[in-house]
Formats: structure tokens, C-alpha cells, sequence
């Protein structure tokens, strides 16, 4: 295995992203995609850096969180503040590292103890965490209450959230496939199986557990800085439920799934926006009808790879 | 004393109709260890349809009460039928997600048809209210305690008594040694997703009764909190449910009464987590060893 950065798989990857920015920038300056779409595409892309990060919390490592949500909110709000002080880019910066300082704290204290408990326990346990979190920011004076912060500075541009979604993509693969991601899927396949292999379970659910919440973070403090307005409602449990919609929809444990699974949802939203309530009932019975066809969601636990598809069309030229 | 007396008053018709939609929790989670998300809905659609029969069929309360129940318990099963029924053999989290769905489905039809609008619930009950030793208690309120007490007994009499009750605790235990042993399954877990369904239909009309008014989304919260007091008192454990129901809805009205009602929510949810970690299966539940 070729381990340079240089490898033919980094260079394909670099080649594909650097071509969808440009397709996406060519298209905006030419005004094929509108405000209107441009507005969609933030939130596909704050949505992405949610989605992987819940992934590796619940599709690969297994373990059931329904508080993702609140960890968005702790990265919205601490951001949201340090801009509306500083309304530089230093500060911008400052939002966000301070965001995954106070996620990092408060993900480890929930994760140490909840993670002994197990499958449904755990989710109701989060959801707990994430009810507590908002909750708590409803009361604070710093975050003005139930009204929400507003006329937060709009630093967040498009190309600057495309490089944090690709970023936290490529940290979530790299997650993945390193020893910690092996650890992480022998604990969802058989908890026990990799306790009596050597596997510190508890070590390496924390260290996912704590790497979905900060990457939960990160989204909010971009969902902060696009959106001029945050308030505690939006961060609720109907939040977190709509990432784990986005992950199972895509496929528990692809994170290729997780990235379609949004740019899916997001497109069936746009298209359904004229229709008022009956877009939500089209969702949920679309929603009912993927479940009940294809528990597994649409990508199962598929990842797509370009080197292969590469050599699949070699081998087929050949044959031919 | 008294404000306390009062609060304890409070407290347990607040609790009664938590006790209510537990039992529905705790009945589907312990036949299919499914968390029904979709089951505050129901009680939201029991309050609606309690609304329709009072208003357009002009019916009284309790005929109102026995049509709303029964109505839900037909479309608690069709649910089942349609959507869980399906999903019996896949992951738990898939059937989870299709139970958000559901929850969605029922909230947005229900506004597509009756609007998103907050409707008053008409006073079929009188509001007399009489003072005790100096503590105020409502008709309503007794209306609400005796009903989910008679409904609560009722469901004690089906389960520990009746066949069909035999039925549903031998497929909680094994569901494949009960099929051996000629129970019908499907009926089963038929039943009791119509009781559950029947029970979330009669907390909706007494919420209805109680506070005045009703909206499709108003299922959503009483949910969450009725879940809450299902796993605290043990999930899968009847007579769990309702002690976590009296409990919870002791909680809320205590904390409201004595500290600040902005945080009643978050103390709910702090003893939740404190009894996961202390007893994780609950306060009546039994500790289960693993097996590899």
C-alpha cells in the first residue's frame, strides 16, 4: 500500500474536489445557482460536517447519541458571541477554537460516564444531555434567552465552509481507517469480542464520541456565522433527529452515505418548499417508504472510492 | 405544608396522564423493544378526535373519552400493520427512524387538515372547584385522577388476568418459545399497540379537558417527558410506568412551585440521567446479565 501524501488515491481525490468547487463557483458567478440555492447549499454543507460527525459516533463506533444537536448549539453560541465582539476574522478563528474547547470539555464529562451504558439507554442518556444543554442556554443572560442572539456577523463565505466540510470529510475517512476506526467498528460489530481482543472500549468510545461532538461544533459555529440569527429552539431535539435521519438515511457507517443522504434530503426539501405542510407529509411517508424497502439505508455501508472505479473502467477496457 | 400539599395535588393529575402515555411506551417497548417516537402523536390525535366528536357529534364526555380510544386503538394496529410490521427483523435503529417518521406523518397531516392553529378544547366538564382545609382542588382534576386510575386498573386486570394479557407477557419474554407455544404473535403485538394507542388517546382528551387547548404539535413535549418517566421507572415494566409518571409529573410541579418553572424541564432530565447511571434499567427493573 502506497502511503505518500502524493499517492495516485490523495491525487484523484484533490483532482475531484478542486474540480466540484470550481463547477460550484463557475455555476454561482454565472448565476445558474441563485441566493436563493446558494442559501441550500450552506446548509447542505453545514449539514454534511454534522451528518460524518454523528457517523462516526453512531455508524461506526455504534454508539446510539440523540444530543448531537446540543453540541451544535455550544459551537453556535460561542462563536456567535466572540463575533459579536470581534467581528474579525482573528475572531472568527477565536469563536471556533473556544467552540471546541467548551464542546471538547463538556463532550468528555457526558462521554466517561453515559458511554458504560448501552444501545437505548445511551440514546435516551443523550438526549437527556442534549435537553440540558439547551435548556441551560434558554437561561443564560450571555446568550439573551429564549429570543436568541441576532445581527451576528456573516463571516462565513461558501468557499470557506466547502474547505471545512471537505476537511472534516477527509478527518472523518482518515478517522476511519486508522487503527482507532478499526478499534471503533470491532466495538459495534461485538463489544465483548473486542474487549477480550484488548480493545480499552471505553477509551476509543470516547475518543469517538468527543470527535463527533467537535465536528457537531464546528458546524455550529459556520451555522452561526451564515445564518445572522441563532436561538435556542433550533438546536432541539427535532435537530438531532434530523441528522440521524441524514445518517440512516444514508447508510449507517458509509460515510459516502452520509454526504449523498444530505445532498439528497436537501434537494428534496428545495423541491418540496412550495408545497407547505404537505412537504412534510410527503417526507415522512418518503421517509417510511426508504425504512420499510431498505432498512439499511440507501448506501448500506458502501464507501465509494475514485482508484477503483478507475481500475474497474481499466478492466473493462481491457476485456473488451 | 399547604403549598406543598397543593403542589402534591397538582402533581399527581399532571403525573396521571404522564402515567397514561407511558404505559403505551413501556407495552410497545417491552413486546417489540421498539421506542415508539410516534406515540406522543397519538395522544395528540386522541385530543383531536375528542375534540371532533365533542364539537361536531356533540357527544358528552366520557361517550367522547370511549370514541376517541377506540379510534386510536384502529389506528394504533393499521400503524403497526403498515409501518413496524415490516421492519420486525431489521436493525432497531431503522425501525426508530421509521417511528419518526410516522411522528411526522401523523403531526402534518393532522395540520393539513384541522390547520396549525391552537383550538380550544370545549368545557365539557364543569370547573367547580372546592376548598379543602384550605387547599383548592378542581373537578377536573378529579375527573383526570379517577379515569387514568380506572384505566390503569383495567390494564392491570387485561394483563394479569385475561388471555390475551398471558399472550402479550409471554412474547415480551421470548417472543419465539411464545410462537412455539401457539400464541399468535402478530395478534399480539396487534393488541397491544391498541391499547397503547387507546391509553395515549385518553391522556389526549384529558389534556384537552385540562388545559383548554389542543394543537397538532402538542405532542411532541408530553412525549418526551411520558418516555422519560417510562425509563425511569423501568422500561418494559408496567406498573414501572406509572410509578415514573407520578413521579415525573411530581417533579415538574414541585420544581416549578418551589425553584423556577424555566428549569423544571432540566431537573426532569437530570434525575433521568442520574437514575440511567446509578440503576440503568430503572427504578423497578431487574439488573439482566449478559450473555456472550
Amino acid at each position: 500500500m502506497n502511503t505518500t501524501i502524493f499517492s495516485r488515491k490523495n491525487l484523484l481525490w484533490t483532482v475531484f474536489i478542486v474540480a466540484l468547487f470550481t463547477l460550484i463557483e463557475v455555476l454561482m458567478m454565472a448565476d445558474i445557482i441563485g441566493a436563493y440555492y446558494k442559501i441550500t447549499l450552506m446548509l447542505i454543507g453545514i449539514n454534511v460536517i454534522l451528518a460524518v460527525g454523528l457517523n462516526i459516533i453512531i455508524g461506526i463506533t455504534g454508539q446510539f447519541s440523540l444530543g448531537h444537536a446540543g453540541f451544535m448549539s455550544v459551537g453556535a453560541y460561542s462563536c456567535a458571541i466572540t463575533i459579536k465582539m470581534f467581528p474579525t476574522w482573528w475572531g472568527f478563528g477565536l469563536g471556533i477554537l473556544i467552540g471546541l474547547g467548551i464542546t471538547f470539555v463538556i463532550a468528555l464529562l457526558v462521554a466517561i460516564p453515559t458511554l458504560r451504558l448501552k444501545g437505548d439507554y445511551l440514546a435516551i442518556a443523550t438526549l437527556g444531555v442534549g435537553e440540558i444543554i439547551r435548556i441551560v442556554i434558554l437561561n443564560m443572560n450571555i446568550t439573551n434567552k429564549a429570543a436568541g442572539l441576532s445581527s451576528i456577523p456573516m463571516l462565513n463565505s461558501f468557499p470557506l465552509l466547502f474547505g471545512f466540510a471537505t476537511l472534516s470529510v477527509i478527518l472523518s475517512a482518515n478517522f476511519k481507517n486508522s487503527a482507532v476506526g478499526r478499534a471503533c467498528i470491532g466495538i459495534k460489530e461485538d463489544e465483548i469480542a473486542a474487549e477480550a481482543m484488548g480493545i480499552n472500549t471505553t477509551r476509543y468510545k470516547t475518543m469517538a464520541f468527543v470527535f463527533g461532538a467537535l465536528l457537531a461544533s464546528v458546524a455550529g459555529a459556520l451555522y452561526a456565522s451564515t445564518f445572522y440569527v441563532i436561538k435556542p429552539e433550533s438546536f432541539g431535539f427535532a435537530k438531532s433527529i434530523d441528522i440521524l435521519v441524514i445518517v440512516v438515511f444514508g447508510g449507517m457507517g458509509s460515510l459516502t452515505g452520509s454526504v449523498v443522504a444530505t445532498l439528497a434530503l436537501g434537494v428534496i426539501s428545495l423541491l418540496l418548499q412550495p408545497f407547505a405542510e404537505l412537504r412534510m407529509i410527503i417526507y415522512a411517508a418518503a421517509l417510511i417508504a426508504v425504512m420499510v424497502l431498505r432498512p439499511q439505508g440507501l448506501m448500506g455501508n458502501y464507501e465509494f472510492s475514485l482508484p477503483k472505479l478507475f481500475q474497474r473502467k481499466k478492466r473493462k477496457g481491457e476485456g473488451a | 405544608m399547604q403549598q406543598f400539599l397543593q403542589q402534591l395535588i397538582n402533581g399527581l393529575s399532571l403525573g396521571s396522564i404522564y402515567a397514561l402515555i407511558a404505559l403505551g411506551y413501556t407495552m410497545v417497548y417491552g413486546i417489540i423493544k421498539l421506542i415508539n417516537f410516534a406515540h406522543g402523536d397519538m395522544y395528540m390525535i386522541g385530543a383531536y378526535i375528542g375534540y371532533m366528536g365533542i364539537t361536531v357529534f356533540h357527544l358528552p364526555f366520557f361517550p367522547a373519552l370511549i370514541f376517541s380510544m377506540a379510534f386510536c386503538a384502529v389506528l394504533g394496529m393499521v400503524i403497526e400493520r403498515i409501518a413496524y410490521k415490516p421492519l420486525r427483523n431489521a436493525t432497531r435503529i431503522a425501525a426508530l427512524i421509521t417511528a419518526i417518521g410516522v411522528s411526522f406523518f401523523l403531526e402534518y397531516t393532522t395540520m393539513r387538515f384541522m390547520g396549525a392553529e391552537v383550538k380550544t378544547f370545549p368545557a365539557v366538564l364543569s370547573d367547580k372547584s372546592w376548598i379543602i382545609y384550605g387547599l383548592r382542588i378542581n373537578f377536573q382534576q378529579i375527573v383526570i385522577f379517577a379515569t387514568s386510575i380506572i384505566l390503569m386498573v383495567l390494564l392491570q386486570i387485561i394483563v394479569r388476568r385475561t388471555k390475551i394479557g398471558r399472550a402479550m407477557r409471554a412474547v415480551s419474554v421470548d417472543a419465539d418459545a411464545a410462537k412455539l407455544m401457539g400464541v399468535d404473535v402478530n395478534a399480539t403485538i396487534s393488541f397491544t399497540f391498541a391499547i397503547g394507542s387507546a391509553l395515549a388517546a385518553a391522556a389526549g382528551i384529558l389534556v384537552g379537558v385540562y388545559y383548554n387547548s389542543i394543537n397538532p404539535l402538542m405532542g411532541m413535549a408530553p412525549g418526551l417527558k411520558a418516555f422519560v418517566a417510562a425509563v425511569f421507572g423501568g422500561i418494559g415494566i408496567i406498573p414501572g410506568a406509572m410509578v415514573g409518571g407520578f413521579a415525573i409529573g411530581l417533579t415538574e410541579t414541585m420544581v416549578s412551585g418551589y425553584a423556577s418553572s424555566l428549569y423544571k424541564d432540566a431537573v426532569v432530565y437530570v434525575l433521568l440521567i442520574l437514575i440511567l447511571l446509578l440503576k440503568p434499567s430503572g427504578l423497578l427493573g431487574k439488573n439482566k446479565k449478559e450473555k456472550v
